[in-house]
């Protein structure tokens, strides 16, 4: 016998040995506990995973943690009160929560906000999608054991959110948007800083992929883990880079642009087929890319004049029931406001994005390996305050 | 804005009054295609001028509404549920409330009536959903009355799976029971907790013993005066 073959049936014996040992050892089940404090988990989440050996039986999210009661707290404060309260809802993106409960209020009333206004507040919606979405590339990699892209990440989200915050004075919590427009117009200098920045930018997504994709230890921990059908991913409720990494063809920025200038632009949604870790992953980082291009155009293009229409001083929204949704960077985020015709809002329904991306949570990480919980729960990416709200 | 009670009477209104823009013909179809499928279950509708389609449905029909949004509109994903308590606070949602009762001296104020939204409504508590056919298909926003004495529906997880957690929330928030629910416990707050804290009887506690957040930063900036008082001139 040669040492090749040697070594070959000294495996097999070994596997052999193993799988006896598995069949004479009964393998007792084991209650796992991630969390509430786990960098995976982007706040304090719990999750309870019932193991058997090496592989999960069920997992079971544990949330409320960080659950402050927003849509209680919104009943009593004024409509521009409530901008303040809802910034904290996903805090990586700040301005994008303000959005759509601006435009579901202005619907409303039934006044729109100048041009300039919707523009500049698709420029910053995308800017905070940039910030927002730049963490998630570096994070993926540290949770999956590549320590460097999270500095990357951290260093270059900065740039953005310096960009962020000379514009409203707040790096997360600007409370910018007004109902009938903006806070304030750009300053000056602004656009052609921003400009370096996506440069920036575009090169922090040129240097994840040299990093991180085709890297084999990425390949093999995303690729065909955590895979969502497109079927069940939609009866879940997931929304965003999440369905998109599943092939659905669906962008509320290009479908049902409300108030905001996307239908003015060119630029693409981009899906995946594969709907697994590396798919979702793949997809938001040609976002980012794309996010850059959309707002280079709205520099472009952005339209002079008033930045705030004309609002009477006390604002009291007429009686009726408003939804809009907007694609935030986590998702599909909505407001369902019903106004009775006062200073505040009769209730106010949050719908946010992480609830339901995580809510396909116990479906998908039925069967999967442990360290698997982690490579899936990253890539779902969620952010707690807009789990708990 | 055009409010209608049934889909006869919104084709008639459709035709006969051409000075009202004419309303998407997407929703009237998603429209007309649920009243044929839930016939007499389907209790009120209304139409928004952008789209967004209302329909109320009776309690008993809300799972197979479910079914029919899902089958027959395509409206595959689920966005979200929840319920909205239309009792009027009892404890004063705006500036009026107790505490600045007091402090302002303002009279108490006389409770208002229950007043419903859009495609109308008969009990307090009304369980809410939406579902769209992606892409760019038809959205329609669900309701269905809840019986007072005992909250109740069927759930809609054999339609939506996502209905899940949306549903706990919705029974630890409003105490609305989801018939058919395997797992109907809290999920926010702690498994000890007492009470539905979105209701609207249930008082908002730092809202009852401090005073209306902002109220004291009311006074006008510096210049402002004068511009109120142009305003108030031309």
């Amino acid at each position: 016998m040669t040492t090749a073959t040697r070594d070959q049936m000294a495996y097999i014996a070994g596997q052999a040995a193993d799988a006896r040992l598995n069949v004479e050892l009964e393998t007792e089940g084991m209650t796992l506990n991630i969390g509430p404090q786990h960098p995976a988990t982007h706040g304090t989440l719990r999750i309870v995973a019932r193991l058997d050996g090496e592989q999960v039986i069920e997992a079971e999210p544990i949330m409320g943690y960080m659950h402050r009661g927003y849509e209680k707290l919104t009943e009593v404060r004024t409509y521009p009160q409530v901008t303040t309260l809802i910034n904290r809802i996903d805090w990586l993106g700040s301005f994008a929560n303000e959005v759509p409960f601006i435009l579901a209020a202005e619907q409303l009333m039934e006044i729109e906000a100048p041009p300039r206004a919707q523009w500049i507040r698709t420029i910053l919606f995308e800017l905070s999608r940039v910030a927002n979405i730049s963490l998630f590339l570096g994070d993926m990699g540290v949770q999956l054991g590549a320590l460097t892209p999270v500095f990357y990440a951290f260093r270059d989200r900065e740039f953005v959110l310096n960009q962020i915050e000379a514009v409203t004075g707040g790096r997360f919590h600007p409370n910018f948007d007004r109902i009938g427009g903006l806070k304030d117009d750009l300053p000056a200098g602004w656009i052609d800083e921003t400009r370096e920045v996506l440069a920036k930018m575009r090169t922090f997504c040129d240097e994840l992929e040299d990093l991180l994709m085709g890297n084999e230890i990425f390949e093999v921990r995303t690729r065909g883990i955590g895979i969502i059908p497109a079927d069940v991913g939609l009866s879940y409720g997931l929304s965003g880079a999440n369905i998109r990494a599943s092939g659905v063809d669906w962008d509320i920025r290009r479908d049902n642009p409300c108030g905001l200038a996307y239908d003015q632009l060119d630029w693409q949604v981009w899906t995946h087929p594969d709907g697994d870790s590396f798919a979702r992953y793949w997809v938001r980082l040609q976002e980012v890319r794309e996010a850059t291009k959309i707002i280079e155009q709205l520099f472009d293009g952005l339209p002079s004049g008033p930045i705030m229409a004309k609002v009477p001083r006390i604002i009291k929204v007429p009686a009726g029931e408003a939804y809009v949704e907007t694609e935030n960077p986590l998702g599909a985020m909505g407001y369902y406001i019903v106004s009775k015709g006062e200073l505040v809002p009769f209730r106010v329904k949050i719908r946010s994005a992480s609830f339901s991306n995580l809510s396909i949570a116990p479906w998908l990480l039925k069967g999967v390996y442990v360290p698997d919980i982690i490579t899936i729960l990253a890539s779902l990416y969620f952010i707690l305050g807009d789990i708990d709200r | 804005m055009t409010d209608t009670t049934d889909i006869a009477e919104a084709a008639t209104e459709e035709a006969s009054e051409a000075d009202l823009p004419a309303l998407p013909a997407g929703s009237v179809a998603a429209l007309s295609t649920l009243s044929g499928a839930l016939g007499e279950f389907l209790l009120g509708s209304h139409i928004k001028p952008n789209g967004d389609l209302w329909v109320r449905v009776a309690t008993e029909a809300w799972r197979t509404a479910g079914e029919v949004a899902r089958d027959e509109l395509e409206c595959v994903w689920f966005d979200f549920l929840s319920v909205i308590d239309w009792l009027p606070s009892p404890f004063g949602r705006d500036m009026d409330a107790e505490q600045d009762r007091v402090v302002h001296g303002a009279p108490a104020r006389e409770l208002e009536t229950m007043e419903h939204g859009y495609a109308g409504g008969e009990s307090r508590l009304q369980v809410l959903a939406r579902v769209t056919a992606v892409p760019s298909g038809p959205a329609v926003i669900l309701k269905a009355d809840l019986p007072d004495d005992n909250p109740s529906v069927e759930s809609w997880i054999p339609v939506y799976a996502g209905a899940d957690w949306h549903e706990r929330e919705a029974w630890e928030m409003f105490g609305v029971v989801f018939i058919g629910h395997p797992d109907l416990r809290h999920i926010y707050l702690p498994t000890e907790f007492e009470g539905n804290p979105m209701r609207k009887d249930f008082p908002l506690l730092a809202r009852r013993v401090k005073p209306w957040p902002g109220i004291v930063d009311v006074e006008l900036m510096p210049g402002e005066d004068d511009e109120a008082a142009e305003e108030a001139e031309g």
